[in-house]
């Protein structure tokens, strides 16, 4: 029995995520007391999973596997664990992970937990805690079925370097069916890091008056390196695109530093955010909500200081 | 097209998270459910738009208790032609996928609707456990849905730092986020017609539990928020360098 991780490979290349569950997956198996697999499919640099602690890495490859599809991936998957005798998968919790954890899980009739941010116990039976409520509260599942598929949230846990690259690297050729959906095309931001994989983010709300005021929020998140997000009635005005709303109904997400600016902190938005390490809030009604999941706060008028907070960091970075 | 909308309930998204029962329990005193905005706003949306644009009927299925009639019927208001409530409290993503796949197996569905996740334990799970049990292609995170036939979907689903456009033939499933449709407040007459709609109740089959929920804890209170001055943001980048480390 062996844990089996599938680190996403994305034009070839993985990212910081990648590597997070592959340490989290050895650490795991460190807990279960067996090995760790990674499993990969295109990858330019297999070995390097190596260095984040697989103990052997197999490259999965099918002509049906050129493009993600939830099913394909969930039969080459299948393929690999009955190959290896793995029990246990798990995955990033990403757009392409969250299609896999169902369809694997109920393709073996087994336990599944999404969106982990811990590692988990094997003291009297598995056991694992995940984030619930939008954040608002945490929830310990026990699997107790023999095979079991996780998947974990980003920034969970930082990669650690646990292994090297002198790792074995095994070619799976598998024998699956061509996907029923076919990918016409995919469209990426250019040039920015999306907001789920971002470790700064410099979000803005209502406070901000109007879209026309954007820049000084765009200055300063330029100037930090930081991705730009916003509040629901800001996306719900179209003051900015959708696919920057954070919160309940928008996206959750869990950055290294969360710079709120004008937001005063609706229970609806902090569910989204206050899994963040960080949070700096800046407004100028000292009774915002938001103030008592605040880190750092700044009560003060957002068109004066947010401009002072960039040179702040100007000067900052260029010491 | 025929489409299966398959909704939870949830707590509303003010509602106060509490547990009982040694932290066992979810504490549902004072708490007011609403249908799953993903469910409701965009999959059952889209769904009734379907149906206009080519016929056929829109079919929303909850798995719950009787308790659970309230939001059905504001399903039924919203569009739905009929519903269907498989009787049982599942305890997993797994069990409710069942109760799902057991009762769709046997019809003809041209599309099985889901909301991206449920507020409550944010499993994104259900859509793809059903896809698995009734071996169906599943796009998540839909966020358009453009059918010029019903012979042919093309779909965006938001991935990561932008979307990826699929094309795929009916029957699949879906599980819907924001874009897909607009919400759609009831009206007098959809609440008035929706009382004369049929909803079945149909018993639930024995379904074995891989996982359960065994415990539940609340954040850790964060400590008192420290006021930075406001003249002082060289002060704030300090801290946020030493103290915190994160830039």
């Amino acid at each position: 029995m062996s844990v089996l991780v599938y680190a996403e490979a994305h034009g070839g290349a993985f990212n910081k995520k990648a590597f997070e569950v592959v340490t989290y997956a050895r650490k795991t198996a460190d807990i279960l007391g067996t090995e760790c697999i990674a499993a990969t499919v295109n990858s330019d640099n297999p070995e390097k999973l190596g260095v984040y602690g697989a103990h052997k890495v197999v490259q999965l490859q099918s002509g049906a596997l050129e493009k993600f599809d939830a099913g394909t991936y969930t039969k080459a998957l299948d393929q690999a664990a009955e190959k290896l005798g793995a029990d246990t998968v798990i995955l990033q919790h990403s757009s392409d992970g969250k299609s896999l954890i169902g369809r694997l899980a109920a393709r073996w009739g087994c336990g599944s937990v999404s969106a982990v941010n811990q590692l988990p116990t094997y003291e009297g039976g598995f056991k694992v805690e995940k984030p619930v409520f939008s954040g608002k509260a945490f929830a310990t599942y026990s699997i107790s079925s023999d095979r079991r598929v996780l998947s974990l949230v980003g920034n969970s846990l930082p990669p650690e370097e646990m292994g090297d690259e002198q790792v074995d690297v095994e070619k799976f050729d598998l024998d699956i069916e061509a996907p029923k959906v076919k990918v016409v095309k995919v469209d990426k931001v250019k040039g920015e890091i999306p907001l789920p994989e971002a470790e700064l983010v410099v979000s803005a709300g209502r406070g901000m008056k109007g879209p026309e005021n954007w820049g000084i929020i765009e200055e300063l998140a330029d100037t930090l390196g930081a991705t730009t997000a916003c509040s629901r009635p800001v996306s719900d005005s179209d003051w900015r695109p959708h696919h920057e709303h954070v919160g309940q109904t928008g996206i959750a997400i869990r950055p290294n530093l969360y710079i709120a600016i004008g937001i005063s902190g609706a229970i609806q938005h902090l569910a989204g955010v206050n899994n963040s390490d960080t949070i700096v809030v800046i407004n100028k009604d000292p009774e915002a909500p938001f103030f008592k999941s605040a880190d750092y706060g700044v009560v003060a008028d957002l068109f004066d200081v947010v401009p002072r907070l960039t040179e702040a960091i100007k000067k900052f970075k260029a010491s | 097209m025929n489409i299966l909308v398959c909704v939870s309930k949830t707590p509303e998204t003010t509602a106060k998270i509490s547990f009982t029962d040694d932290n066992t329990q979810f504490n549902t005193e004072g708490v007011n459910y609403i249908m799953n905005p993903y469910d409701e706003w965009y999959a059952l949306v889209r769904a009734v738009e379907l149906k206009e644009q080519f016929g056929g009927e829109v079919t929303l299925l909850n798995v719950g208790p009787a308790a659970n009639d309230a939001i059905i019927r504001k399903g039924l208001a919203i569009g739905a032609d009929k519903a269907v409530r498989v009787d049982a409290e599942p305890g997993s993503a797994y069990e409710t996928a069942k109760h799902i796949a057991n009762y769709a197996k046997d019809q003809d569905f041209d599309g099985v609707f889901f909301g991206k996740e449920t507020i409550d334990y944010n499993g994104s799970e259900v859509g793809g456990m059903v896809a698995e049990l009734m071996d169906l292609p599943f796009i998540s995170y839909a966020s358009k849905l453009e059918m010029d036939s019903t012979d042919e979907a093309t779909i965006t689903r938001d991935i990561e730092g932008g979307v990826e456009v699929l094309e795929v033939a009916p029957p699949f499933c879906l599980s819907a986020a924001k874009g897909l449709a607009e919400q759609k407040i009831p009206n007098m007459r959809g609440i008035m017609m929706a009382k004369r709609k049929p909803l079945e109740v149909v018993e639930a089959e024995e379904v074995n539990q891989p996982a359960e929920v065994v415990g539940f804890r609340l954040p850790e209170e964060k400590g008192k928020v420290t006021l930075i001055d406001p003249e002082n943001m060289e002060e704030l980048v300090r801290l946020l360098h030493e103290e915190a480390k994160v830039i």
